[in-house]
């Protein structure tokens, strides 16, 4: 048990000296610089606390985390079902495989005006440029997992006569489920990224609006605390998203371990 | 209870046309283990596969209790030679023998427990419940998947060189465990291999075929005794000498061809 907790302490400890070193070395080069532009990171932290107080968070992560959480779910969820459809139909998959390749090539920042024509700038638009981005590594992963389901497993569900239902509750799901993690990964940064480009195009609130407002208005420390929040908050969704994924996949994991080592 | 009649299967594709299985007429009698043996690439498989509904046949009938085949039937299981493609790495122990009875609406949760219960006990893993299938040896894996096939409590079990990826010891095993469920069972048996030993040690039957395009080339009634052990039988000089008979006609099978 030791052993292990020393293990562990060893990795935490490596995985934190890269970041510390580049605090330290972004701390040492700007302490003592005097453009307004580039303030030292003394005082990009001293203005975080009052920066983002109660109000702000209130005001503008609170937001911006609602319209990322809704359009990643309505992404995830259209996703998901798209491509199990589209998977599990070789004709449908052949019809639409080169629109959908073509769609996923286009920059999603891209879409922002046009949706911006259509939903106007509420909440709406920037819930659809979120969604809409999200989308294609959800779809085109969850079809790439569907279609590689292996034969013997589904010859099995046959030979027991699974109804449509169970087999795919039982057998295409999970077995997909880890292309499908991997593409709501990848969809996870593309949201953020969204999420602050559909603020900064048009927005009275969120980070993304807050971040530029502060630029505007010559709040440059502001603004550099904007920036680490924002980093700070995709680190956080990339743990959390790791946490679930972890305890989905246990069985994988483990597949691979084991089959690793034999 | 299980009647193939003049059962044939082409495949045809790319302007290649391969007929794997030629001509093949057979009965199981209800309760019979029989083998099917036969060289490596004579279309074991696609038979098997054509018998458990899964591939139609070109041509030629199987017929389950005089009811004809032509997608998967209610009283047949089938065992995998891949047990680990055949198993689902995601469910326990338990729950992969439980997901085909979950799907008999009319079976309640405790007979579906009892039978989950019973079947694993059968196959020797009562302390495996809760382990997933990639945690087990291969042998125990396929134990997993003889416990899946016989809660289902099948008329017709098919196996397809089930045996094919594990130990010799293991297999020894797993022969016995064969013949031990059959008797206790009851349950009409059609095991396929390429291994002419394991067939004279299993059936009491065994059909051999032909090289490709298959058809039986002769049927072998196996009067060993019914008590059979790995020592004393595989020493009587019954067993060698069906063995060598067995042999010589796969060996003819081959030349005949060639």
């Amino acid at each position: 048990m030791g052993r292990v907790m020393r293990r562990i302490l060893v990795n935490v400890m490596w995985a934190l000296t890269l970041p510390a070193l580049l605090i330290a070395a972004w701390w040492l080069v700007s302490d003592d610089s005097t453009s307004i532009y580039s303030p030292p990171l003394r005082t990009i932290l001293r203005t975080f606390g009052p920066t983002w107080d109660g109000d702000r968070l209130t005001h503008d992560v609170v937001p911006s985390l609602l319209r990322l959480t809704a359009g990643y779910l309505l992404a995830a969820v259209a996703g998901i079902g798209l491509g199990l459809l589209v998977g599990l139909h070789a004709q449908l998959r052949a019809t639409l495989e080169p629109v959908l390749e073509f769609l996923r090539a286009l920059p999603p920042p891209v879409l922002v005006p046009i949706i911006m024509l259509f939903a106007g700038i509420g909440d709406t638009m920037k819930l659809i440029v979120i969604a809409s981005g999200c989308l294609w590594p959800v779809l085109l992963n969850t079809v790439e997992g569907v279609r590689a389901v292996d034969q013997v497993m589904i010859e099995t569900a046959r030979s027991y006569r699974l109804p449509a239902p169970a087999r795919l509750r039982h057998l295409v799901l999970p077995a997909a489920s880890p292309q499908i993690f991997a593409g709501l990964r990848q969809a996870l940064s593309i949201g953020i990224i969204l999420m602050v480009i559909s603020e900064m195009f048009a927005a009275s609130n969120g980070l993304g609006f807050a971040i530029v407002d502060f630029q505007r208005s010559f709040a440059i420390p502001e603004m550099w605390s904007g920036i680490l929040l924002l980093g700070l908050l995709g680190f956080v969704l990339s743990m959390l998203f790791q946490l679930v994924e972890r305890r989905a996949l246990a069985w994988y994991h483990g597949l691979r371990a084991s089959r690793r080592a034999s | 209870m299980l009647e193939v009649r003049g059962l044939q299967k082409v495949y045809e594709g790319a302007g290649r046309r391969v007929e794997a299985v030629r001509d093949l007429t057979f009965t199981l009698e209800p309760g019979e283990l029989a083998c099917l043996v036969g060289p490596s690439g004579c279309g074991k498989t696609t038979l098997l596969k054509c018998l458990a509904g899964l591939l139609a046949p070109s041509a030629g009938d199987v017929l389950l209790g005089g009811h004809k085949v032509t997608a998967p039937p209610p009283g047949m299981a089938l065992v995998f030679q891949e047990y680990g493609r055949s198993l689902y790495p995601w469910l326990r122990v338990r729950d992969n023998v439980e997901l085909p009875l979950r799907q008999k609406k009319e079976m309640s949760r405790q007979r579906r427990r009892e039978l989950v219960e019973r079947s694993l006990a059968e196959v020797g893993l009562t302390h495996a419940h809760d382990a997933y299938p990639w945690q087990l040896s291969g042998g125990m894996q396929q134990r997993v998947a003889i416990a899946r096939a016989i809660a289902y409590e099948p008329e017709v079990l098919l196996m397809d060189e089930p045996f094919a990826a594990v130990d010799a010891q293991t297999r020894a095993d797993l022969e016995d465990l064969v013949r031990r469920v059959w008797q206790d069972l009851g349950v009409t048996v059609l095991f396929v291999t390429h291994d002419i030993d394991e067939a004279v040690y299993l059936g009491q039957r065994v059909l051999v075929l032909s090289n490709s395009p298959t058809v039986v080339q002769e049927q072998l009634t196996i009067d060993l005794p019914d008590e059979r052990d790995q020592l004393t039988t595989r020493a009587d000089p019954r067993f060698t000498a069906f063995r060598t008979r067995i042999y010589e006609q796969i060996q003819a099978a081959k030349v005949a061809k060639a």
